[in-house]
């Protein structure tokens, strides 16, 4: 594993300062990034973190001991170093009470501050090491949590766990909420790039030009309000694996950039001219149907062929009802710790009609509705009256009593369990495709819009 | 001067008056290291602006500024040389400055002289702690930054101490940048 280089934000109101603490940290080879006030460096935050911060104490608008608390709010676990004039050293104490790591006082001994910053810096990587650990413990148990009984996911984590090891492709396809990221997280966790990042990015929530410099970051003045070099988030998987969710969403320019990628295994950042290598493993999802995309050429089919080399289809959560119980006590076991509420398990009818719907948000869905059934339940079982939709339950209300009437109240409760699906719903109703074809006609059923 | 003056090399510039014995220490051994020539410029005799009363020290940065405007070669290096106490407002002192990638650096042999420390003076040792600083702010301008290895002359130095643990050459990584990076100046 390499080290990567440590990265220090420093916020003072007088440009010498930051200048001059810049030089000294550049010397000692940091990334070193700066900010004149506290509200700049908020905002730099909202962007990226640093292992380091050196904050002065005496700053108009807010001061170091403000700024410290809000960037504790945002990373409880911040090495943060004060600075300050010799007359407030009580409010350097004042801020080793509230959780700064030291202080110095100006102006440096240059000894004191090479010993403070490198007793800081191992204490930040000492903290990003534990983190790195307890994230990818628990990176580890949601792949044990993915597991659910059914035959369909089971045959998902086998293909999970034979495409890790490799450093295929991988085309994750699925509805929403299916759990296309936690499939692209336990890919990631088995493989031989564990230890390196993950980086995640949601091509379909970021507008073409930000898509582009977030992806391929951006050098200092590229474009206005350029005013640091940035990385990409393909500079950031490095080692690592790179998962771009909604594939489906990126513009016919960016994916003749990631094709280009993808050959060359180099990048060149926005504004920039320096060939960048790159070594990620790439994975892909989509909840759209790239062959139709492609057919109407608002997807590459190069591109399409690059990504589709190995692909993982995630069932919706209807084709696994058997997984829902298991998964709607693991969700509940959850929000019910996080809200410090005394609930142990679901009225029996109310885990039947968990298990009846249809959830066309899928796992997400599922997790929501168990998230407010917890917020709302005022007992120790989670009720009917606690969820926030009503599923026919009890003896199903069969309109009318002939035989047709049965046989096509039956055919509709089969294909809305498959989600439609005419060949699952044959083989349940022991049919053939031919003969469900002809009683949907006969009996007029229509799949209903959810 | 008979060498064209568009070729390498690197400027030695007394800041205020300085022992003529140390520049000509610096002239003999500085070529060695950086192959290219090392020639004695003007003097830089005033250094009254940069003076703090408050401080009592002379401002680095602003001495720094002022060897930037004697030099008119892309490819000339300076090298100022000073005996007064140097600091940057940040730190209480420095033994020197540099402009990293820059064409300029700044060293200042105050804090080098055992006398400083209440000890008997001791030349050689002064004009070996000089050397190093030189060739370490120079290694500064020349793109490098600060060496993990203990020995390199690229290691941080804040005190003497760390000067003297450190050899007055650069390790192997550091001279193999320190060549790639010399090439580049045209
Ligand atoms: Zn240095
Ligand atoms: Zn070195």
């Amino acid at each position: 594993m390499t080290k990567r280089p440590i990265s220090i934000l420093i916020v003072d109101d007088e440009p010498i300062v930051r200048e001059s603490l810049q030089n000294w940290f550049r010397e000692e080879n940091y990334l070193v990034d700066v900010a004149a006030s506290g509200k700049e460096a908020l905002d730099k935050l909202t962007r990226q973190t640093w292992d380091l911060f050196l904050l002065d104490i005496k700053m108009p608008g807010m001061d170091g001991l403000e700024l410290q608390r809000k960037i504790k709010q945002i990373h409880p676990s911040a090495t943060i170093i004060i600075m300050t004039a010799y007359a407030s050293v009580e409010t350097a104490v004042e801020a080793m009470k509230q959780g700064a790591y030291d202080y110095l006082v100006k102006p440096f001994d240059p000894d004191d501050l090479e010993r403070i910053v490198h007793k800081a810096v191992e204490h930040a990587q000492l903290l990003s090491e534990n983190r790195q650990l307890r994230d990818k413990i628990e990176e580890m148990s949601r792949f044990h949590q993915i597991i659910g009984q059914s035959a369909s996911m089971r045959r998902v984590l086998e293909q999970v766990s034979l495409v890790a090891a490799s450093d295929t492709t991988v085309l994750i396809r699925g509805e929403s909420g299916t759990g296309k990221e936690l499939i692209a997280r336990a890919i990631h966790a088995n493989s031989a790039r564990r230890y390196m990042p993950i980086v995640i990015v949601n091509c379909g929530a970021l507008a073409e030009g930000v898509l582009e410099s977030e992806l391929f970051g951006h050098e200092k003045g590229a474009f206005t309000g350029a005013q640091y070099r940035r990385k990409g988030k393909f500079e950031m998987a490095d080692g690592g694996t790179l998962f771009l969710d909604e594939i489906g969403d990126i513009s016919l320019k960016t994916q003749v950039d990631l094709l280009r990628v993808l050959e060359d295994k180099t990048i060149y950042r926005v504004g920039g001219n320096t060939p960048i290598p790159v070594d990620f493993r790439l994975v892909a999802a989509t909840n759209k149907n790239l062959e139709a995309l492609v057919a109407e050429q608002k997807f590459r089919e190069d591109l399409y062929y690059r990504l589709n080399v190995f692909s993982i289809a995630l069932p919706p959560l209807r084709e696994r009802r058997e997984d829902i119980p298991l998964l709607a006590e693991h969700f509940l076991r959850q929000f019910a710790q996080n809200m410090n509420k005394p609930i142990h398990g679901f009225a029996t009818d109310a885990m039947h009609m968990l298990c009846q719907y249809d959830w066309p948000g899928n796992v997400r869905e599922l997790q929501n509705a168990i998230e407010r059934a917890v917020l709302v339940c005022k007992g120790s079982t989670i009720e009917p009256s606690d969820l926030p939709f009503q599923v026919n339950n009890g003896p199903s209300p069969v309109p009318g009593q002939s035989l047709a009437d049965m046989e096509r109240h039956h055919i509709l409760r089969v294909l809305q369990q498959t989600g439609w699906n005419i060949s699952q719903s044959a083989r349940l109703l022991g049919i053939d495709r031919v003969t469900l074809y002809n009683k949907i006609k006969r009996y007029h059923l229509r799949r209903e819009p959810t | 001067m008979t060498e064209p003056t568009d070729l390498p090399r690197i400027i030695l510039v007394p800041v205020g008056s300085v022992n003529p014995r140390l520049l000509e220490f610096l002239i003999l051994t500085l070529p060695d290291t950086f192959k290219m020539p090392c020639t004695l410029g003007p003097p830089l005799l005033d250094v009254s602006q940069a003076y703090s009363l408050v401080r009592q020290q002379y401002y680095s940065t602003e001495l720094l500024a002022r060897l930037l405007t004697l030099n008119q070669h892309a490819t000339t290096k300076i090298l100022g040389v000073t005996e007064v106490d140097l600091f940057i407002p940040i730190l209480t002192f420095v033994f020197g400055e540099a402009q990293l990638n820059g064409p300029a650096a700044i060293i200042s042999a105050h804090r080098l002289r055992q006398s400083f420390y209440g000890l008997p003076e001791d030349e050689a040792l002064l004009l070996e702690r000089c050397q190093k600083e030189a060739l370490h702010e120079l290694g500064h301008t020349f793109g490098l930054v600060h060496c993990q290895s203990f020995e390199c002359v690229m290691h941080r130095s804040h005190s003497v101490e760390q000067v003297d643990l450190k050899r007055n050459s650069f390790c192997p990584m550091c001279a193999q940048t320190l060549a790639h990076n010399r090439l580049t100046l045209r």
